[in-house]
């Protein structure tokens, strides 16, 4: 079975449903409408806009231009990343320690998948586009919380921390339980995920590939195998950017220096 | 035994100052004069100019953990980590021994720490601090928050660690006590020391 081409009326008929709930937005005056619609025309722009890329991506079908896409989501990512920390490392620290934390994780955890999935040439845009796609989101997501998790705990538990440096304690061993804390606040989500899979909802890609008409055996190997690459993605995210920052907010001397952190204005 | 040269952080400094054995040196002076910048210099918790030595050995030749397991800094605001009281000592503390010692009852050993009142809290942070291997105490303001008669508990238990070879450097704001403890008085003004006009 082939999937069913839609048409623009069909999305015009969901389309009702945002305007539906745009005039509920009106009638309660929750002064939310005009954000819902926009928010709808820009999803509408957004994918198609991609999709469009894509599909000249996948036509062309050059490694350098793979290449070129996944930076431009690198950077993305770690914009994002970037912007949704309350408190920020100094200097070019503030970007990097996020950026480069959530690139090795995802390029790690890609290598995973294109090993299982073995795309041929082992660049093909259909295949690494949307893996590096998913994979990053959730390691950006993995690293964001354990990020600002850490740095907003630090600088709460300044007193305790420094109680232990004082006393003769290392600082790895200081900040061991706000690493460990952090990490879990990091993971949470993915093994929340893992757990819901199949039961409470169906994954959207799954749902995804079923209505597109994959056998659903078929459908549910392959969210199996992204969900574990999103566990792994989350986990080695989180772990490599708490260590950069148990790292980066110590010195050599084992003091505590939040003097490199910068209150976010 | 403690010789600090040209120590200078911020608007502190340059300072030198010598503890010897089994003495206590007070330091008085303003609020922000930089009498909390100083113990940190010398427990090598700030980063710092200028150098100290405990028995012709520098800070920096070694490790800072096993510098500040010799000279340990107790801050006037303790800090606490584990759920528990008994979980921030040594495993095989006495508490039994211990706690009296300076008018805590043994068995707040397995309080919880919200249960200890502020003078509690300051009281256990010195306890916590006195170990055999400790050679120089920092402290800042360990009295603050206590009545008359815990103040002297702690005094009492300081002269034991005097008496015992620890040298003691001393941040207070009572001169009284500072009369009592000290052996010579200092003054912070404008980042300098300068001996207590009597």
């Amino acid at each position: 079975m082939s999937a069913p081409m839609l048409d623009p009326f069909d999305l015009a008929l969901a389309a009702v449903l945002v305007l539906l709930n745009a005039a509920i937005s009106l009638w309660l005056n929750l002064g939310m409408a005009r954000a819902l619609v926009i928010a709808g025309v820009r999803l509408v722009f957004q994918l198609l806009l991609v999709g469009l890329a894509l599909k000249i991506v996948f036509a062309m079908a050059s490694g350098w231009l793979v290449a070129a896409v996944v930076l431009v989501m690198f950077a993305a990512a770690s914009y994002e990343i970037y912007s949704r920390q309350e408190r920020r490392f100094a200097g070019l620290w503030r970007i990097g320690v996020g950026a480069g934390t959530t690139m090795l994780a995802t390029l790690f955890v890609g290598a995973f998948g294109m090993l299982a999935l073995r795309p041929s040439p082992w660049f093909a845009p259909q295949v690494t586009i949307p893996l590096v796609g998913i994979v990053l989101g959730n390691v950006m997501n993995g690293v964001s919380i354990s990020l600002n998790s850490f740095n907003t705990a630090i600088v709460r538990e300044r007193t305790a921390i420094e109680a232990r440096l004082a006393l003769g304690e290392d600082r790895y061993a200081a900040l061991r339980p706000l690493q460990r804390s952090a990490l879990r606040g990091g993971m949470i989500p993915i093994i929340n995920q893992m757990s819901a899979a199949g039961i409470i909802t169906l994954p959207g890609m799954m749902t995804g590939q079923i209505l597109a008409g994959m056998a659903p055996l078929e459908a549910a190997k392959y969210q199996i195998l992204i969900l574990f690459l999103l566990a792994g993605g989350a986990g080695l995210g989180a772990l490599a950017t708490t260590s950069v920052a148990v790292w980066r907010m110590t010195d050599e001397r084992d003091r505590l220096r939040l003097d490199r952190l910068q209150e976010r204005r | 035994m403690l010789e600090a040269r040209a120590l200078r952080r911020l608007q502190v400094g340059p300072i030198d100052l010598t503890l010897a054995a089994g003495t206590c040196v007070s330091v008085a002076g303003r609020s922000g004069a930089g009498k909390s910048v100083l113990l940190r210099m010398i427990a090598d918790l700030d980063p710092h100019q200028g150098e100290v030595a405990l028995d012709r050995q520098s800070c920096s030749s070694m490790p800072a953990p096993a510098w500040r397991r010799m000279v340990t800094y107790v801050a006037a605001e303790s800090g606490w980590w584990e759920a528990k009281v008994a979980a921030h000592f040594a495993p095989g503390t006495d508490f039994s021994e211990r706690l009296p010692v300076l008018g805590i009852p043994a068995e707040a050993a397995s309080w919880p720490i919200e249960r200890l009142s502020t003078g509690e809290r300051q009281r256990l942070a010195l306890l916590r601090a006195l170990r055999a291997q400790t050679r120089v105490l920092l402290l800042d303001e360990p009295t603050s928050g206590l009545d008359a008669a815990s103040t002297g508990l702690v005094e009492a238990e300081l002269r034991r660690q005097l008496e015992r070879g620890v040298a003691i450097l001393l941040v207070t704001h009572d001169p009284a006590q500072a009369a009592r403890m000290a052996a010579r008085r200092l003054v912070l003004v404008e980042g300098r020391l300068q001996e207590h006009a009597a």
